[in-house]
């Protein structure tokens, strides 16, 4: 076992190295928030736009707030909601893909044609209309972008397992008079789980980057909470004067999405089974 | 000499380094000669068939020799100038013609591709010679046939369309890589007397690929065995025939000499599987019309006939997969519930499968020791020590080391022991009958018969039942206590073996056994002359 693993990292090329350099270290500043930040999360210390250096390494945002700190506790709501966010949109995805793939007939027609029409509606007109309905909270936002994302999940679990169900060994186990649950834990999700962890590093991306849009159009998380998408909304005002503090969260996007994309390519690559 | 391969060795990328898997290999074609290349898989004959075009499959690198076609040697011709001689001088037919054309495109769109991209011919010229071409091969309405799409025409047509395509530029030399080994006997004759008259008329130089004997007999005019990697002997085809030299060779004459003696068998009592008046289809397709038939207690009844004659989905109707529109399915004089979930687990563990690819019949993330104990508990409730002793039993069963095999992933093992593994996961449910369906039609001819072997040696043991799906004749006369004769979902004909086949009681049975190739260089010149194809 630990053969392999040495094995595995070895022949791992640099740039999903340097991705799992990067989100471990995105792991640990999250995890850790408390204790890095200099200050705390909406505590308001010192004057509107302070400039970067003294007192502040990176300034202060339109009310005075750290902006370090803000980035550092943004972390952990940021990739943190979308963690869950993602999590919830597999759980649901995922078991009704891998259901109506294996049930088939009518379970499968009807769940089909649900995550059609949800489908068919823009995701982002979609999650507008639905947090407008609801009203803003950040469980709101989870349950609105789970749901949205599980059909996407829906469609690869299901596709993915279509072509495992057809498999003899799969006959072999209902002949055997196994039950569907059974069928579907041990004989099938086994066998699509590479494709599947790939799409959860995808996914995360897309949720993610969907939290950042609807915090900087204002139906994000609710403040005083610190993310990066309604940080770059809040101190949008200073690139006019050209100053670089509104890119800082949108560089911890940016660079975090890349990271989960370099990760996420190697992994599908060693599931395709690709050789170059 | 047209093709003078020298000393060829190619190696493959394994996670190690490159490991070599041709170790060296000369082969020579004469102009207008046909060489048969012949061995078990994983030989290397079809490496070496794409190494004479100066191609190797990605994975693959050249690592020593020559391939001199026509005095160039392709190995060191620029990329540009080798890809002008393929297809234009040295044309290539796969195994599978289905997979190999575009379905998008009409047969004779797809014929004047090499000539447009070589510019041999003109467009009318190119489509002129491809309708005389279909006429020679005996296709249906020559003028027509080609504004068809893949899809529409059978497999056996198809086949001979690709065989046509090869010859669109007049090439010097065609590489046939196991072109029948996918079709139906009565199918293949008609492929076979095609590809031989298209050699012969235009001079055409060939190397044909194949792992059956008495296929290469009537093709080639010489033949080389390969093993490993490597030539085991090279000769003329009636002298390899009549006098083989090393003993390897002889063991491949020798596989379809397994004959399992006739037996009496036990008549008292109900049969084992009784199928009574069953018609059954898809929607509205009926497959099966009226079959009915039984399986003695301990007997093995092959159901033979061309694919599509309905075997599998009597197999899927007796396994309760698909419920019949009419008639039922008896077990030991019981009637079973016609569907799946309507029957008891008892029920279930009395009928099990062995399929024929045993790749797919075995989950790729389940270790060999998962695959067995589980019908062990399902079914017998077996947990620990007990269970233990049994996975090893059932091991000792199908010949394999338990202490070797337990815990490997079908990845690591061979066909050959995957094939034993599903084997020992029907016998772990402790079944009254086995369907075997197609089990040993994937497997090279020397695994196959040890597969019959220990099949036959587990019979005598427990008692078993088996149900052999097959078209393969020589199987069915190795092994079956009666034979079905099914076609088009009918059955045609049953009975005891010597009864069905011995001399041929149906004219249709008599039409499948004609059909088989013998080891006999003459047998298809004097099939055309009786008008066969």
């Amino acid at each position: 076992m630990a053969s392999t693993l040495t094995r595995t990292l070895r022949q791992m090329p640099v740039t999903a190295m340097l991705g799992i350099a990067i989100i471990v270290a995105y792991a640990i500043v999250a995890i850790l928030a408390p204790l890095l930040a200099p200050y705390g999360e909406a505590e308001i210390v010192g004057a509107q736009f302070e400039p970067q250096g003294g007192d502040h390494l990176l300034g202060t945002d339109n009310l005075g707030r750290d902006m370090l700190s803000r980035l550092i506790w943004g972390a952990r709501n940021t990739v943190g909601v979308a963690l869950v966010t993602t999590a919830l949109a597999f759980a649901i995805g995922a078991v009704t893909g891998l259901l109506a793939a294996t049930l088939g007939g009518w379970p499968d027609m009807i769940l089909s044609r649900i995550v059609d029409i949800l489908m068919a509606v823009p995701a982002l007109i979609f999650t507008l209309l639905a947090l407008s309905a609801l009203g803003p909270g950040v469980w709101n936002l989870v349950m609105v972008i789970a749901v949205l994302d599980a059909t996407r999940v829906y469609r690869l679990t299901r596709a993915t397992a279509m072509n495992v169900i057809v498999m003899d060994y799969v006959e072999a186990a209902r002949l055997r008079g196994e039950g569907t649950w059974w069928i579907i834990r041990r004989e099938v999700l086994p066998n699509i789980a590479a494709p599947l962890i790939a799409e959860f590093g995808l996914r995360f991306c897309f949720v993610f980057l969907t939290i950042s849009a609807l915090s900087f159009l204002g139906l994000g998380l609710p403040p005083p909470m610190a993310d990066w998408g309604g940080m770059v909304r809040d101190n949008a005002a200073l690139i006019t004067f050209g100053d670089t503090t509104p890119l800082l969260p949108a560089a911890c996007i940016a660079v975090l999405t890349v990271a989960v994309n370099f990760v996420v390519d190697w992994m599908l690559h060693r599931a395709s089974g690709l050789k170059d | 000499m047209l093709l003078d391969i020298q000393n060829l060795k190619i190696e493959a990328r394994g996670d190690d380094g490159w490991t070599p898997i041709l170790h060296g290999v000369n082969l020579q074609v004469g102009r207008g000669e046909v060489v048969g290349l012949i061995g078990e898989s994983g030989a290397g004959k079809s490496t070496l068939g794409l190494a004479a075009m100066g191609y190797a499959a990605p994975g693959l690198r050249f690592a020593g020799g020559r391939v001199v076609f026509d005095g160039t040697d392709l190995l060191t011709l620029p990329d540009r100038r080798r890809a002008a001689l393929r297809g234009r001088r040295i044309a290539y037919v796969a195994q599978s013609a289905a997979a190999s054309f575009n379905p998008a495109w009409r047969l004779i769109e797809q014929f004047c591709e090499g000539p447009k991209i070589h510019r041999t011919a003109s467009r009318a010229d190119s489509e002129t010679f491809a309708r005389e071409l279909y006429a020679r091969m005996h296709l249906p309405g020559p003028d027509r046939f080609g504004l068809r799409f893949p899809h529409q025409v059978s497999g056996g047509q198809l086949q001979r369309a690709m065989v046509a395509m090869a010859m669109a530029c007049r090439p010097d030399l065609i590489v046939f890589d196991e072109p029948t080994t996918a079709l139906d006997v009565t199918t293949q004759i008609g492929v076979l007397a095609a590809i031989r008259q298209a050699v012969e008329s235009f001079g055409t130089a060939a190397i044909y690929i194949t792992h059956d004997l008495a296929v290469v007999a009537q093709m080639a005019d010489r033949i080389k065995v390969m093993r490993h990697g490597r030539e085991v002997e090279e000769a003329p085809t009636r002298q390899m025939m009549q006098s083989p030299r090393e003993d390897y060779t002889r063991s491949l004459w020798a596989v379809r000499e397994f004959r399992r003696p006739e037996r009496a068998l036990p008549v008292a009592g109900h049969p084992a599987i009784r199928i009574a008046d069953v018609t059954a289809g898809y929607g509205s397709a009926l497959v099966l019309r009226d079959v009915e038939f039984s399986l003695p207690k301990g007997a093995t009844v092959a159901v033979v006939g061309e694919s599509g004659s309905g075997k599998s989905t009597t197999a899927r109707v007796i396994t309760g997969l698909l419920p019949p529109v009419k008639g039922r399915v008896e077990l030991n004089g019981q009637t079973l519930p016609a569907g799946l979930a309507g029957r008891t687990r008892e029920q279930l563990r009395q009928v099990q499968m062995i399929y024929q690819m045993a790749d797919t019949a075995l989950n790729p993330r389940q270790t060999t020791r998962q695959i067995l104990s589980r019908p062990l508990s399902f079914y017998t409730g077996l947990t620990g020590r007990a269970r233990d002793e049994r996975l090893e039993q059932l091991m000792d069963q199908i010949e394999l080391e338990p202490k070797r095999f337990l815990d490997r992933l079908p990845g690591e093992l061979s066909g050959g022991q995957k094939q034993r593994i599903g084997i020992a996961r029907a016998l772990a449910a402790g079944p009254e009958v086995i369907i075997c369906d197609e089990v040993t039609s994937a497997l090279d001819q020397l695994v196959a018969e040890g597969i019959l072997r220990l099949l036959s040696r587990l019979q005598d043991e427990q008692g078993l039942t088996y149900m052999f799906i097959t078209h393969d004749i020589a199987t069915v006369r190795a092994i079956a206590d009666e034979v079905v004769v099914m076609r088009q979902g009918q059955v045609m004909d049953r009975g005891a073996r010597a009864e069905v086949l011995d001399p041929p009681r149906h004219p249709y049975t008599a039409e499948l056994l004609a059909s088989v190739p013998q080891p006999d260089p003459d047998w298809l010149t004097r099939r055309i002359a009786e008008g066969a194809a």
